[in-house]
């Protein structure tokens, strides 16, 4: 068994711009994501919108400096994640091909496996 | 004698390899391992065998050391409690009824996974399914041999970490991983038919691996229909290698080789082969692209070809893959049917086609109804436009003569 985190990018414009109907079709395919994931899904999240971020890193005078947006300037940002068990890629794949995010064309499912420090 | 000794151990080498690797990478759950402990198990037969003679089963010879170095050293790592990225192997044999059930499969499926980009599938397979060196598979992609190591190593790790798993895919999902297969098979193919750079048109050895790897994928999975056609297509189109160049190194054209050349026993498996995918369903596109290659290889002479059927048949293909290369070829088989000048007109659509600006055949193809319709100087410029665009020096030394002869 190893560990994966589905990372759930894509532009926030267009989440905004989704009808109730759409949204409700939307939570429909996660809940389905979670029946069929059952008890491997060990943490999952909605994330506010990238703009809402706020990143911490160092100064060039040794200091640390706040700014105001995501660390990656892009278009898409990251929307939501979840952290599932899986025996393989194959299996985690499947799963993660359940998420309404990897049918709409400004979104995509990223799978990481997690590193195992045993 | 050691010339014998040679033989042996490169026809162990071509025979065994695939087999030994997907065992011991199954038995071991190490794929880096594995490959390291069959590459030394005929360093040794190369030792060996001079001095004791080739043993009468090279292949269980090679199994077994194999199998000792590989056990050495799992106790050795064991000693050391190291802990190691390993494979996700099924454990339990799946289901024999599945007729899939081969360590063989096990690795093709493996090296040629989706999560893999297309060239680290078709290195891993040369390297781990064939055995080149990492210095020929990287002579083969045109890198360094540096390079190419590091996107095998990459490429390894990737399915360790990643967790790709050793086994054939479920019935599902066969067919997709099948056509990824394919895909491989046909690219190292395409490289071996005309070389994209170099002296030789063609490499005799890339092509020999690419039937090699055809004929075990049609072993092992007999039914497939999308299997037969693409083996088919590649006899087919391999049967006339050797007439493709004259004997001083010269392109030879379709129209201008010696068909007595042509291998009329790859020709005869390939037509069979064809005919037995076509009976197990409707054409997918090796099935229609070995029908042009059958239909080519069936006109006793050039005047015989029957170009309303390989016109049709590229209507078909282009129905079912509407790529700009099938598009380029239709309208190419539509000038020899209708003459130069629809040849020509079928064509210019294609100019603006993103996907063939770098594309030479488009320029040659221009270039040559160009000729045949007298314009000289819009041939030589197109001629040109081919010369820019091609690296291998067979084709090169056509253009430049096609370009003056004008």
């Amino acid at each position: 068994m190893a560990k994966y985190m589905l990372l759930i990018f894509g532009d926030p414009a267009q989440w905004d711009a989704m009808t109730p109907d759409e949204w409700k079709a939307h939570d429909a395919a996660h809940a389905a994501f979670h029946d069929a994931a059952g008890a491997r899904v060990v943490s999952a999240a909605q994330l506010e919108s990238p703009p809402v971020a706020t990143t911490l890193r160092a100064g060039s005078d040794g200091g640390l400096v706040l700014t105001d947006g995501p660390f990656l300037e892009t278009k898409e940002g990251l929307g939501g994640f979840y952290l599932v068990d899986a025996d393989d890629l194959d299996e985690v794949t499947k799963l993660a091909a359940l998420l309404p995010e990897v049918r709409a064309a400004h979104s995509a499912v990223e799978i990481r496996p997690v590193v195992d420090h045993g | 004698m050691s010339e014998a000794i040679d033989a042996a151990v490169a026809l162990a080498h071509r025979r065994e390899w695939a087999q030994l690797l997907a065992v011991l990478a199954r038995t071991t759950g190490d794929l880096a391992l594995a490959e390291e402990c069959v590459q030394e198990a005929f360093a040794s037969a190369l030792e060996v065998w001079p001095v004791e003679g080739v043993p009468a089963r090279p292949g269980a010879w090679l199994t077994r050391v194999a199998r000792n170095r590989a056990l050495d050293e799992l106790r050795r790592r064991a000693a050391f409690r190291r802990r190691l990225p390993l494979l996700v192997t099924d454990g339990a044999v799946p289901s024999p009824e599945d007729g899939l059930d081969d360590d063989r499969l096990r690795l093709i499926f493996t090296c040629c996974h989706p999560a893999l980009s297309q060239e680290a599938q078709a290195a891993l397979t040369l390297r781990l399914v064939c055995g080149l060196s990492t210095g020929e598979v990287a002579r083969a992609f045109l890198v360094s041999e540096p390079t190419m190591a590091a996107r095998l190593t990459r490429a390894k790790k990737k399915i360790a970490t990643a967790r790709i798993p050793y086994r054939t895919p479920p019935p599902e999902s066969l067919g997709e991983r099948v056509s990824v297969v394919l895909e491989v098979v046909q690219l190292i193919f395409s490289t071996g038919h005309t070389a994209p750079a170099g002296p030789g048109l063609v490499r005799h050895d890339l092509l020999d691996r690419a039937l090699d790897l055809g004929r075990l994928l049609h072993l092992l999975m007999p039914t497939s229909a999308d299997v037969s056609a693409q083996l088919a297509l590649m006899l087919l189109t391999s049967a006339r290698a050797s007439a493709r160049v004259s004997p001083d190194g010269r392109l030879l054209l379709l129209s201008e080789q010696d068909r007595s050349l042509w291998n009329a026993g790859q020709i005869e498996q390939g037509e069979a082969l064809l005919v037995e995918a076509l009976r197990r369903g409707p054409p997918g596109r090796y099935a229609l692209q070995a029908a042009i290659a059958a239909s080519h290889a069936s006109a006793p002479g050039w005047e015989a070809t029957d170009w309303h059927e390989i016109v049709a048949l590229y209507e078909r293909l282009f129905v079912l893959w509407p790529s700009p290369v099938v598009a380029l070829n239709r309208a190419v088989a539509l000038g020899m049917r209708d003459g130069p000048s629809a040849g020509l007109d079928a064509l210019a659509p294609l100019l603006s086609e993103p996907a063939l600006a770098t594309y030479p055949y488009l320029s040659a193809a221009r270039a040559d109804f160009l000729r045949q319709l007298g314009r000289v100087s819009a041939a030589a410029s197109a001629y040109e436009e081919a010369l820019v665009l091609t690296s291998n020096d067979v084709e090169r030394r056509f253009l430049l003569e096609r370009l003056g002869s004008l």
